[in-house]
């Protein structure tokens, strides 16, 4: 809602100053988000005359135009307009004057080779009117002696724009603004006394409101003005549309506009005699059409409220009015509209099709139904005092009766929730001064609520204005208590944030991307999960939520390689989603990790990243975070999306219930289709809802402090097997020979080649043994080095080595 | 006796020559080896008359403690010499650079949501989380915006079905629906998250992230709300001091609600929180309506509190000097790691938030 200090004081009678209005508007809830000075720059727009014209060299519709600003130096300036003409007097806007209609600012230019020093401005250019053939024409009696001043009159007060919360419906007009200042002491509310409307003449033109299921139409109230001529709208009204940055058009809009925005009234303002056979307000029916104001055809729907004739729909109610019955110029008589219109109808059809009008968004936020007649009253007045005319009686047909709310207020709930207290006497006028009506029942107040209010429905409500307008300063502070009744954290709230840390640890930059995604990239990654669309995308890229992190990730790593970087490494977690239901999101750790490691170090040999580069961030974390790595079983089912050879996946144990983790190279195809210029790209997902918690906390798991201070040996073993033999088979093997004595196994070498026969391999392992009982004797170590190979040998068919 | 001191001349003569690893060795053992001179004197010690005995045990003690001492100083000085030669031809260049490290980076806006769990933490708030989809009663109806309501308007939401059921959450309150039907009062939780909006421009993004906060007990009331606010932006933004202000405002399921501003401003282009002459809004909140409490069978008459909701990336970019909201979630590598975090920089209230 926009309005000035001038336009309020209309209804206010106050000495403070627009600064303390400011302040005032913010403290009960007005919120002023911008205040604009609309007069800056206006005085570049200058009254001028056309002197000489002649024909651009290069250019036969551009004309070149001496143009007397006043100054004692003609100004030249280029221009198109077909009515640019010699003794033309218009309107001139110098080089740094900033357009009104297009916010641009003027410089000076080349056109077609010729230098332009300003502009001459049509209608449009400056938002007087939508007319934008040809320049301004300005009448030369009365403005010849003014040539070289400004067109426009310095307004005198700042446009301030409010930030009106939907609750407040009544502040959407400059009366409820007003009263809200007033009742918190800024200023006293004027008593404006409406003259009503005596008059013997008949409301000739037929009203009906059909009374149907679901009419959005409880009240239609209208008179007839006869003989009116539609005209300019006077300078006082012109000025005060202006204020608000509106253009006038014809004193009839102009008039139905100021009742809108001085007192929140809408009204409508028909040519009575376009109408045939009296007006119905009823419900549209299927595929009934009309064009609007906007010039826009419409396709209605079953149940939107339209006012009718008998030739078709006229408008929607409360929304927009139709061409067919739009008063022009030439109207001579007017019906006025002022009617009640339910919120939810209202909002339903705009809705549905897609119109935002200012009548629409004050209806559907709740407009006083006891305005009726107040606003035809000050509508036709004015219209007669402009138009002239005569005016009908007021007709006002309903269906239902209003009526009064009433709520039973308890005084000492304000202490309750507010914290604070204020007097009976304060609390009296207040409420009275909003428009409240006081009856004191007992110990509560029974209070009839202004009509203006539909906001105000319970003792809350009542609450809530009292605090308002007492000021939330008077709120005290009460300090936190310091106590903590429940852990801030549980355990896999715990978990995410040390993973989190744990990755970011390893060298990973932390991302964060969008949970949806383009479903071209989401397709790579998808798996056996359904594609999971959102309806109303803000763009096609960003269409479906994502089955995996992998998609954003991978198309920001691009981004990242396309701006040279060549090893990178980010991650990001959050969630990925598995159905369109709350709760099928799954929270994962999603990585991927670039290019070389050690690229062009003098110390160190580069190499390409691998998968057992990210193997080992996925077991070190999970290791960080407490899980025990002897009892991890990898096997290499993996999703499509990693190379089918090089990636694995991760279980807690061999039970095999949930995949922890996924780790591998990126599907070479992939990086083909998604043209990724890079070396090598391997990445892993944590998912970690399928991390099962021991039940144990961290500190119960460990066991009692116990080491064996005997002789350890160790001892190598070469094995020869088949290629399909795991190295986990091979360890797990050694290790169940006896658990006690085998304190460490570890992998040394691996080869296949030469002196190996094909389809089989040589893993060379070091086995530690060491007893917690004795130091061990030549005979016991030959007896475990028998035992492993023996197990070994028939556990996984391997041969040893000799 | 003359032998043990002729002994002791020839050798102490040698031990003072110049001596190579290998020569040393060859002394050691003819000295004391199995069969060595010294070892051999040992064997007499037996064969010597009673009177004797003793003084000759004792000069050959002497004599043997004075060799092995020579013999060690000698080890030493080779030892030592060896390793000086070694140390001559041992010189590098110390400026050469270390071996490669990589650094990774947290997120501001993880960094953030741990500050401001470390903060509410203090104060005895919870952490509670719920699903990004949510469906229309826990996101609006729930929340006292019925179907008609034109604060829905504020919020322009992504459905997931022709019914426009299921959509992703606007706002994070919908957690305290589901703390609040899960659960008995009294409640204290905040509940950080992501958030989805459709609307894109430079100071929107379709997704974001909010906290929300809830308390719920017999007699919180909007003191107490003002309290933990004001708690909570002075140890957010660790500026000594701070203007705060509550103004009036409205949101469906909140009543009184409240909007907050700090005060601000601008110094040498960058912004400065604390006691600038601008306001900058930076939450809303409010005492959780009437209406809300019975949708969630909590009986209003007997339990009051309030809510309030957080801009989370907007308090990042406030209190880390970021300007586009954008750039959160482009994933430009140089902008990671510039207003990236140390993972080992955790926010805690005895280590501080930030360093």
């Amino acid at each position: 809602m926009k309005i000035t200090f001038d336009w309020l004081k209309d209804h206010l009678t106050t000495k403070l100053n627009e600064e303390q209005l400011l302040e005032k508007l913010t403290n009960i809830g007005l919120e002023v988000e911008a205040v604009q000075n609309l007069s800056i720059g206006l005085e570049k727009f200058k009254i001028a005359k056309i002197i000489n014209t002649q024909r651009h060299p290069n250019a036969d519709r551009l004309k070149l135009c001496d143009v007397n600003v006043g100054e004692k130096e003609l100004k030249k300036v280029v221009c198109g307009a077909d009515n640019a003409r010699e003794g033309l007097i218009t309107i001139y806007a110098y080089p740094g004057a900033i357009v009104p209609k297009t916010k641009t600012r003027l410089e000076v230019t080349k056109i077609r080779g010729v230098t332009s020093f300003g502009m001459l401005c049509s209608e449009s250019e400056l938002n007087l009117s939508d007319e934008s053939q040809g320049i301004v024409e300005l009448n030369s009696k009365k403005y010849e002696k003014n040539i070289g001043k400004s067109y426009f009159r310095k307004l005198n007060s700042n446009l301030i724009d409010l930030s009106i919360t939907p609750n407040r419906p009544d502040c959407l007009g400059f009366r409820g603004i007003a009263r809200d200042l007033a009742a918190s002491g800024f200023g006293k509310l004027k008593y404006n006394k409406n003259k009503k409307i005596n008059s013997k003449l008949k409301q000739y033109i037929n009203v009906k409101i059909k009374k149907e299921k679901s009419q959005g139409c409880s009240i239609f109230g209208s008179c007839l003005i006869k003989n009116v001529k539609n005209t300019e709208s006077p300078q006082w009204l012109k000025d005060k549309l202006i204020s608000l940055g509106q253009k006038p058009i014809s004193a009839i809009v102009d008039i139905t506009n100021y009742v809108m925005l001085d007192i929140n009234r809408p009204l409508h303002a028909y040519d009575a005699d376009k109408i045939s056979k009296g007006i119905i307000v009823r419900n549209s029916k299927s595929g009934e059409e009309f064009i609007a104001l906007d010039n826009k055809q419409y396709k209605l729907e079953n149940g939107m409220c339209v006012i009718s004739d008998d030739k078709g729909v006229l408008g929607l109610g409360g929304i927009i009015g139709g061409t067919r019955s739009s008063t022009e110029f030439n109207t001579k008589n007017i019906l006025l509209e002022s009617a009640y219109f339910s919120p939810g109808s209202i909002r339903d059809t705009a809705k549905k099709l897609n119109i935002d009008t200012d009548a629409k968004f004050r209806f559907e936020r709740g407009i006083d139904p006891l305005s009726i007649e107040d606003g035809l009253n000050k509508a036709a007045f004015l219209i007669r005092d402009i138009c002239g005319g005569e005016i009908s009686k007021i007709d006002i047909q309903r269906v239902g009766v209003h009526k009064k709310k009433v709520i039973n207020f308890n005084p000492s709930t304000f202490k309750r929730i507010t914290g604070f207290s204020i007097s009976s006497k304060e609390m009296f006028k207040i409420l009275q001064n909003l428009g409240f009506m006081i009856k004191k029942e007992k110990k509560n107040l029974r209070l009839e609520i202004p009509s203006w209010r539909p906001d105000v429905i319970g003792e809350i409500d009542v609450i809530e204005e009292l605090v308002r307008i007492s000021g939330y300063e008077k709120i005290k502070t009460l300090n936190p208590v310091k106590e903590r009744i429940k852990p801030t954290l549980n355990r896999s709230q715990k978990l995410f944030h040390f993973m989190q840390r744990a990755i970011a640890s390893k060298g990973y930059l932390e991302a964060i991307t969008w949970s949806f995604t383009d479903s071209n990239y989401n397709n790579y990654f998808r798996g056996t999960n359904k594609e999971i669309k959102i309806l109303n995308p803000i763009s096609s890229e960003l269409a479906v939520l994502r089955n995996s992190i992998f998609s954003n990730l991978i198309m920001y790593l691009n981004k990242n390689l396309d701006r040279g970087f060549k090893d990178l490494s980010i991650f990001e977690i959050g969630p990925i989603f598995t159905g369109n239901n709350p709760g099928q999101q799954n929270t994962v750790i999603c990585a991927l990790s670039a290019g070389k490691k050690s690229r062009s170090s003098w110390i160190e040999k580069e190499r390409n990243v691998d998968i057992f580069d990210v193997k080992r961030d996925v077991v070190q974390t999970l290791v960080e975070a407490g899980f025990n790595s002897d009892n991890f079983f990898i096997d290499s089912e993996t999703p499509n999306y990693f190379h089918p050879g090089k990636s694995g996946r991760l279980f807690l144990n061999k039970a095999k219930e949930n995949v922890v983790a996924y780790f591998g190279e990126i599907h070479p195809t992939i990086l083909k289709d998604l043209n990724l210029k890079t070396e090598s790209l391997v990445g892993f997902e944590i998912f970690l809802d399928n991390l099962k918690f021991p039940k144990k906390t961290l500190n119960d798991q460990k066991t009692k402090f116990d080491v064996s201070d005997f002789q350890k040996s160790e001892r190598d073993f070469a094995f020869i097997v088949s290629k399909e033999i795991k190295a986990q088979d091979l360890i797990n093997a050694v290790s169940s020979v006896d658990k006690k004595l085998i304190s460490n196994i570890k992998i040394f070498d691996v080869y296949e080649g030469e002196n190996i026969p094909k389809d089989q391999k040589s893993i060379a392992i070091n086995v530690t043994i060491q007893s917690f009982e004795k130091t061990l004797n030549d005979n016991d170590l030959e007896n475990i080095n028998n035992q492993i190979i023996d197990t070994v040998e028939n556990k996984t068919g391997a041969k040893i080595r000799s | 006796m003359s032998d043990i001191k002729k002994i002791k001349d020839e050798f102490f003569q040698k031990l003072k020559g110049n001596l190579n690893l290998p020569e040393l060795n060859e002394i050691k053992s003819n000295l004391f080896g199995k069969n060595g001179i010294i070892s051999l004197q040992f064997k007499k010690i037996g064969s010597i008359s009673e009177n004797d005995r003793k003084k000759f045990a004792s000069d050959l003690n002497k004599i043997k403690n004075e060799l092995q001492d020579l013999i060690n100083n000698k080890y030493n000085e080779i030892q030592n010499a060896e390793i000086n030669k070694k140390l001559e031809k041992e010189k590098i260049d110390v400026t050469l650079p270390e071996r490669n490290f990589v650094r990774g980076k947290i997120h501001p806006v993880s960094q953030t949501i741990d500050e401001i769990s470390s903060i509410f933490s203090e104060i005895g708030f919870s952490v509670e989380e719920g699903p990004d989809v949510e469906n229309e009663y826990n996101n609006f109806t729930a929340l006292n915006t019925p179907d008609n309501h034109p604060a829905r308007d504020m919020h322009d939401t992504f459905y997931l079905d022709e019914k426009r059921d299921k959509l992703l959450r606007t706002h994070t309150s919908p957690v305290q629906v589901r703390t609040m039907l899960n659960d008995k009062p009294p409640f204290k939780i905040i509940a950080p998250g992501r958030t989805y909006r459709s609307d894109s421009d430079q100071t929107h993004s379709p997704m974001f992230h909010q906290v929300e906060g809830l308390h719920i007990d017999k007699d919180i009331n909007m003191g107490h709300l003002k309290g933990c606010l004001n708690y909570f932006i002075k140890e957010f933004f660790e500026v000594e001091k701070i203007r705060i202000r509550f103004r009036p405002s409205h949101f469906p399921f909140t009543e009184p609600s409240a909007e907050v501003d700090i005060g601000y401003e601008i110094k040498d282009g960058k912004i400065k929180i604390g006691e600038g002459d601008k306001w900058l809004e930076i939450l809303g909140c409010g005492m959780v309506h009437p209406n809300v409490l019975k949708n969630v069978n909590v009986n209003p008459n007997h339990f009051q509190g309030y809510a309030f909701g957080i801009g989370i990336d907007r308090l990042a970019m406030l209190k880390y000097g970021i300007n586009d909201l954008r750039s959160f979630f482009d994933c430009d590598y140089r902008w990671l790691n510039h207003f990236g975090f140390d993972p080992l920089d955790v926010p805690t209230n005895y280590r501080g938030l930030s360093r």
